[in-house]
């Protein structure tokens, strides 16, 4: 476990050397990213400009859950990120170089690069998250600090998981990233807003089935101290973990059921 | 004339040729449709009107808007700086072709493409599973339409004229990303311009942006009716016109930088 | 050291059938496919394109999974024991780079030397012998994509040794290299084999690396295997025939010389062939002076494909000597 990690950190710092090179291009990229994740928040904005509420949950509290999703999937994105790339690494011949090597093929995949440019995303969220500390009364503790890292965390692995669920669909087909996309993106975008807000449907598919849910909702209502408009139980505020083990389960699963099928079906 | 069907044609075909991309990108305008769908919903929860529209005109927006995304394409369009960078824009003016007018061409093409099969799909989708709102008045309807195509060359004009800086600047993607986050704030994209406060909306009707989205949609909607639809068209021309005559001076200063520098 | 026992192998292809259905239909990679390779052989495996080389290398490096029959690589099972087997195997195709491409050239040792976990003396002891002998130092420092095709496919041999493989499987090593660089790589090779005994598996359509290299030939063609015997063999029985092409100052009717099997005229150009035990190009040449003027001249060299075809069209599917 200890060798992987080291290769991994190897690995990853190979990634990184090579996108430092070239200094202004990355400063410019990460600012553009800052950016245009702001314009999802410029939306939070100006809806709470029309309304005192979405909701029961005020902008400082919209504002909190908005910062939890936008710096989990920030991390997300880091680590896995590239795997939109996939792609290309099985139409180029690159995931079978990875076949030869004496290593797990995702380890392979997810060593093979890290998005630092997606600091930018991950910026804007800590702003938002100043934001709303600045305007919401939160009464901190030892618990709540830690639930808040937690879910950070927790949050991270929930969107890797997901991705790396999703992303296997390019073993069959070669269109299968956008497809995927929809459902990162999509449940990065609804992790933005409280979930009580969509349709019963749309929150069991995306909120529970895919636990989009555990990355910024339940975990915050915990740290808000805030009634849950669903009325669903409280153990499910400190569920983020568990959940986030099942979908690095499913995930893996997943994975080794798609490569087994790329060896079959062949290159 | 014949030129111009012609290069709309192959704008069309190119994006025909891929119809596994473009149902996927369908799945992901339709799931995206029902979570601003039920978002904006949440804000008619104790009001019935928001910025001059009640739920109906909100819950159409979204998915006019989901269903425009494709069609006015404001998304990442880099091909004219790419070429720009590479060099194969010489190969372009050397053609007895004018780039700007082809590329419009092509581009309603593309936009027609996309308005049946990744325009239609999600609004009618919508129509089924909420209650939209359409006009009675089939002249409405029809300047829906116009609208929409005015939008197409105003969007393609902005697009345009942010690729020419790939002219100038080395790091051009700097500036697409800027040019890109203002067309879809200020377009009325991520919310209807009718929200923004005070001040952002004066802001926005300076510039050419709600030409692109905003317009059409409010003609839809019926927030704009009656003189103000032609009102509404005369200044979509005026955007078009006026950033068609940018374009124009763009492309030429351009063309003088790379004569002089033998780009 | 390899053992391959009727391995077939069948993809699923889909043909379109009018605008929206489609038919499936199967195809058949490699069908029957046995032979075995002792430790320390370095074999050529040759064949047109498209004959399933690849694939066969696939499977015998885990990529691919049979669809039946039985493979044994160092006494492992490829698609069962892909990441055990990986540690004792190299490989390197020709077309894909398999180092990192931003970095120099000695970064990719290091980070192969941990994925591998190759222990340090063993690796030190390694790149300080394959420095030498592919003279790597003047581009070590050099970032990969920096570097020329010869360059880097030296990089690339390194690479594929830094862990001590016991068998290596190269995909058309030379293709793309000048004579020079060639006579390196394969001076390296043999030296592989020589000293640290590696089993080579060599796909190649250069038939010089098979002679200065191979002593063992495995050649297939639509998936099954035609040849399967040494080199000497090979190419004394198919390899044997040249071509000498002449110029003619003035055509002339096809030029009847002892010694040439066959003649082909098109215009003032002519085509005659010969077998190496019957004349040597050097008298023919002269024979043809004696009989003609010529303007220019060159020798051809039977390639892989004319071998194959004469194999294939002699009827007959030798297998071993």
């Amino acid at each position: 476990m200890g060798d992987a990690l080291a290769v991994y950190g190897r690995l990853v710092s190979a990634a990184i050397r090579s996108q430092l090179q070239y200094r202004l291009s990355f400063v410019l990229d990460v600012v553009g990213m800052f950016l245009v994740a702001s314009l999802d928040f410029a939306a939070v904005l100006i809806i709470f400009h029309n309304v005192p509420r979405l909701g029961t949950f005020s902008v400082g509290e919209v504002a909190f859950l908005y910062a939890l999703s936008a710096m989990s999937f920030a991390l997300a994105e880091f680590v896995v990120g590239h795997l939109d790339l996939l792609n290309e690494y099985v139409r180029t011949g690159t995931f079978d170089v990875m076949l030869l090597r004496p290593r797990g093929t995702l380890f392979q995949v997810v060593s093979a690069d890290f998005r630092l440019r997606r600091l930018g995303q991950l910026l804007q969220g800590v702003a938002v998250f100043v934001y709303a500390l600045s305007v919401l009364d939160i009464h901190w503790n030892a618990g709540r600090v830690a639930m808040t890292l937690l879910t950070v965390i927790c949050g991270a692995v929930i969107f890797s998981a997901v991705w790396v669920f999703v992303i296997c669909v390019v073993f069959w087909t070669v269109e299968g990233t956008e497809t995927a996309n929809a459902f990162t993106y999509g449940g990065q975008f609804l992790t933005q807003y409280p979930i009580d807000l969509y349709s019963q449907w749309l929150r069991r598919l995306l909120g529970y089935a895919i636990p989009m849910s555990f990355v910024a909702y339940f975990p915050a209502l915990y740290v808000l101290d805030k009634e849950d408009p669903l009325g669903l139980p409280s153990f499910l505020r400190f569920s983020s973990p568990l959940v986030a083990v099942v979908a690095v389960v499913f995930a893996g699963a997943m994975w080794r059921f798609a490569v087994r099928h790329y060896r079959s079906a062949g290159g | 004339m014949r030129l111009d069907w012609e290069l709309a044609r192959r704008g069309y075909r190119r994006y025909a040729a891929y119809p596994a991309a473009t149902v996927a990108g369908l799945f992901t305008n339709t799931v995206f449709g029902f979570l601003r769908g039920y978002i904006l919903l949440a804000l008619y929860r104790h009001r019935d009107v928001v910025g001059g529209y009640d739920s109906a005109d909100a819950l159409t927006y979204v998915w006019l808007t989901q269903g425009l995304i494709a069609t006015i394409y404001i998304w990442g369009w880099q091909e004219l700086a790419l070429r720009i960078r590479s060099g194969d824009v010489a190969i372009d003016l050397a053609r007895p072709v004018d780039p700007l007018r082809a590329g419009l061409a092509f581009d309603f093409g593309r936009a027609v493409y996309h308005a049946l099969f990744r325009g239609v799909p999600p609004i009618l989708f919508g129509a089924l599973v909420f209650d939209l709102t359409a006009p009675s008045n089939p002249l409405v309807w029809l300047a829906f339409a116009l609208s929409v195509a005015f939008a197409i060359g105003v969007s393609f004009s902005w697009r345009f004229l942010y690729n020419t800086s790939a002219f100038w600047l080395l790091h051009y993607r700097g500036a697409t990303v800027m040019a890109m986050i203002l067309a879809n704030l200020f377009s009325g994209f991520i919310v209807p311009v009718a929200f923004f406060p005070g001040w952002l909306k004066a802001i926005a009707y300076a510039t050419p942006f709600p030409a692109m989205v905003q317009m059409p949609i409010d003609m839809f909607v019926g927030k704009t009716s009656g003189i103000d639809v032609v009102e509404a068209l005369a200044l979509q021309v005026f955007w078009l016109v006026a950033l068609l005559a940018l374009c124009r001076g763009a492309l030429a200063a351009g063309v003088r930088k790379l004569v002089i520098q033998g780009g | 050291m390899i053992e391959v026992e009727r391995v077939e192998k069948r993809f699923v292809a889909w043909r379109k059938r009018g605008a929206l259905r489609r038919e499936r239909h199967e195809v058949r990679a490699v069908a029957e496919l046995t032979f075995s390779i002792a430790a320390g052989t370095v074999c050529g495996y040759i064949g047109p394109n498209g004959a399933g080389k690849s694939t066969t290398v696939k499977m015998l490096t885990g990529i691919l999974v049979p669809s039946s029959g039985r493979i044994s690589v160092a006494g492992l099972e490829p698609s069962r024991q892909r990441i055990k087997l990986a540690r004792r195997i190299g490989a390197m195709f020709g077309q894909r780079v398999q180092l990192w491409w931003d970095l120099p050239l000695v970064d990719s040792f290091e980070l192969l030397r941990h994925v591998y976990r190759v222990p340090t003396d063993r690796y030190r002891a390694n790149l300080a012998r394959f420095r030498e002998l592919l003279e790597l130092d003047p581009f070590l420092q050099t970032p990969v994509r920096q570097l020329s095709l010869g360059q880097r496919v030296r990089g690339e041999l390194c690479a594929v040794m830094l862990h001590d493989p016991e068998i290596v499987f190269l995909d058309e090593p030379t293709i793309g290299l000048d004579v020079v660089a060639k006579e390196r790589v394969r001076e390296f090779l043999t030296d592989a084999n020589r000293e640290r005994g590696v089993t080579v598996l060599l796909t190649t359509h250069d038939l010089a690396d098979i002679e200065r290299l191979c002593n063992r030939i495995l050649m297939i063609d639509r998936g099954r295997l035609i040849y399967d015997g040494t080199v000497d063999d090979l190419l004394a029985r198919y390899g044997a025939e040249r071509t000498l092409v002449v110029d003619l100052e003035a055509p002339a009717p096809p030029l009847d010389v002892p010694g040439v099997s066959s003649v082909r005229v098109d215009g003032l150009r002519q085509w005659l062939r010969f077998r190496r035990e019957d004349t040597t190009a050097a008298e023919l040449t002269a024979a043809v002076a004696r009989r003609a003027r010529l303007v220019d001249l060159a020798v051809e060299e039977p390639d892989i494909e004319d071998v194959v075809r004469r194999i294939y069209t002699s009827g007959s599917d030798l297998t071993g000597v």
